[in-house]
């Protein structure tokens, strides 16, 4: 169970998360929506221990992220925004990187990345450098450092940003096929892709929630005229807000 | 399984300097300029003396240009293309990353510091020097090399812009070297306390080093680098702590 309980986070004058609450369960896929400087990113980044809340806490498995960082982030698989690596090292090198640091067995790594290079089709560019690769295959490896330790939790920041709609099929596949047990949170900008992969649906602006629920009840809300319900769901709650 | 982890950070760290031609030109120009420095300003020849004091005595100069250059890479980098976000989500706490990053740099400074020992070399097949000076020359040279990527490595940390941790670390280097001299010292008789005035002159890299590099291994000079190696990396996992969200 992944639990967010009152967490706010401020920069100065500036609120980018406000009271956020919420809770997760193993099987869920959850769809983090909001415009841009909604609060979506700074939330998965206090989720995942990168930033310290201004108030409120985090716990994953009933291990707070707070109080125990080591043993929260050992649970969660993340994939930040612009799936960032290291750029001198081939993609072999750095998957191994991040295996070793997450205290895989020696004798198990390379099973483990012929593992998931398989599930996310790294044969092609896996003896490359990773600044050489295009920005598919860049967000191909995020992917893969976030799944290597087969984790419980899976924190994805617009994971098929950049992609081809071929690729973007595949990623969500994939996550498709992982959100059986676990808890998967997935912020995206694409609102199709919540109806694709998401079993529930959540609307930030402005640091609040303005929606939960499922994909379907999100459609309910728009006009059923509008061309895209969806769309106009989206418009209606976060423009709202921002008037 | 702590060390592990810093030694993984550590591998991760040393292999990149060796990814980029950084590591190459660092150690020519290096070697290149300890030993122009050496033979021509130093007048190791000249001077007669079976000993390696023309090489150890520019050695704080020579570490005051090119450490800061290795250091501003440190964490402007990572914050630069976001990687800092990937190592900090790893679980891995923030003193493994600061300090296997640093004992990367530090090692990396330690392998074109060993690769003068031709001078070494030499200077036993000229004459008959007593090695046991020169062991602690270049235990006090390293000593210093950390010192001064430590200082660089906490500037890095709280800037994107490598120019400017480069500058900026050359900068409070310079002070942290003249500590002991008129330049920084009468910055501060004017107005500060006598023990003020003396505090500051005791922190500086170039007294300290000097005594080592005599051949005068005093527990308080080793002490003295290795606190401020210390305290400059603790200050610099604090900037980093603070400055991650930006």
């Amino acid at each position: 169970m992944l639990t967010i309980e009152s967490l706010s986070k401020r920069f100065g004058a500036l609120t980018a998360v406000d009271d956020l609450s919420f809770e997760v369960a193993p099987g869920e896929v959850l769809g983090f929506l909001g415009p841009n400087g909604a609060g979506k990113s700074t939330t998965m980044k206090m989720i995942t221990g990168f930033l310290t809340p201004s108030a409120g806490r985090v716990t994953v498995n009933g291990v707070d992220v707070g109080s125990d960082p080591v043993a929260a982030k050992a649970q969660i698989g993340y994939l930040p925004e612009g799936a960032p690596a290291y750029g001198d090292m081939t993609v072999r090198a750095f998957l191994r990187f991040v295996a070793t640091v997450r205290g895989l067995d020696k004798a198990t790594i390379d099973a483990r990345i012929d593992e998931v290079v398989n599930v996310i089709s790294l044969h092609a560019v896996i003896d490359q450098a990773v600044e050489t690769l295009s920005k598919g295959y860049k967000r191909r490896v995020g992917l893969a450092q976030a799944i290597i330790h087969d984790p419980k939790i899976l924190i994805l920041d617009e994971p098929t940003d950049g992609l081809d709609p071929n690729q973007k099929h595949e990623v969500r596949k994939l996550i498709q096929s992982m959100a059986k047990d676990k808890i998967i949170v997935v912020s995206t900008h694409i609102l199709e892709e919540v109806s694709a992969v998401c079993s529930r649906a959540m609307i930030i602006a402005q640091g609040r929630v303005v929606f939960d629920g499922t994909p379907d009840e999100l459609a309910q809300r728009g006009d059923a005229a509008a061309s895209n319900r969806m769309d106009d769901a989206f418009r209606e709650l976060t423009l709202g807000v921002a008037a | 399984m702590s060390n592990s982890i810093t030694g993984t950070i550590f591998k991760r760290e040393l292999r990149a300097y060796f990814a980029t031609p950084l590591a190459y030109v660092f150690i020519v120009i290096f070697l290149a300029l300890s030993g122009v420095f050496t033979f021509y300003l130093g007048n190791f020849y000249g001077r007669g003396q079976a000993d390696l004091q023309s090489f150890f005595g520019f050695h704080p100069w020579l570490y005051l240009l090119l450490v800061p250059a290795i250091a501003m890479r440190l964490w402007a980098e990572e914050r630069k293309s976001g990687t800092i976000e990937l190592l900090l989500t790893l679980p891995v706490t923030m003193w493994q990353a600061v300090l296997g990053k640093f004992l990367a740099a530090w090692a990396f400074v330690g392998i074109a510091l060993a690769l003068t020992f031709p001078m070494w070399i030499t200077v036993n097949y000229l004459g008959t020097p007593d090695n046991g000076v020169i062991v602690a020359g270049y235990l006090g040279s390293l000593l210093m090399a950390g010192g001064y990527l430590a200082i660089g490595a906490c500037v890095s940390a709280a800037t994107k812009n490598q120019v400017i941790a480069f500058i900026a670390a050359l900068v409070i280097c310079l002070v942290f070297t003249l500590a002991g001299f008129p330049l920084v010292l009468d910055a501060f008789s004017a107005w500060a306390p006598q023990a003020l005035v003396e505090l500051v002159s005791s922190l500086s890299f170039l007294s300290h080093f000097q005594a080592i590099s005599k051949g005068v291994l005093a527990l308080s000079d080793v002490l003295y680098f290795l606190v401020m190696i210390g305290a400059w990396l603790l200050a610099g996992a604090i900037v980093i702590d603070l400055k991650k969200a930006e």
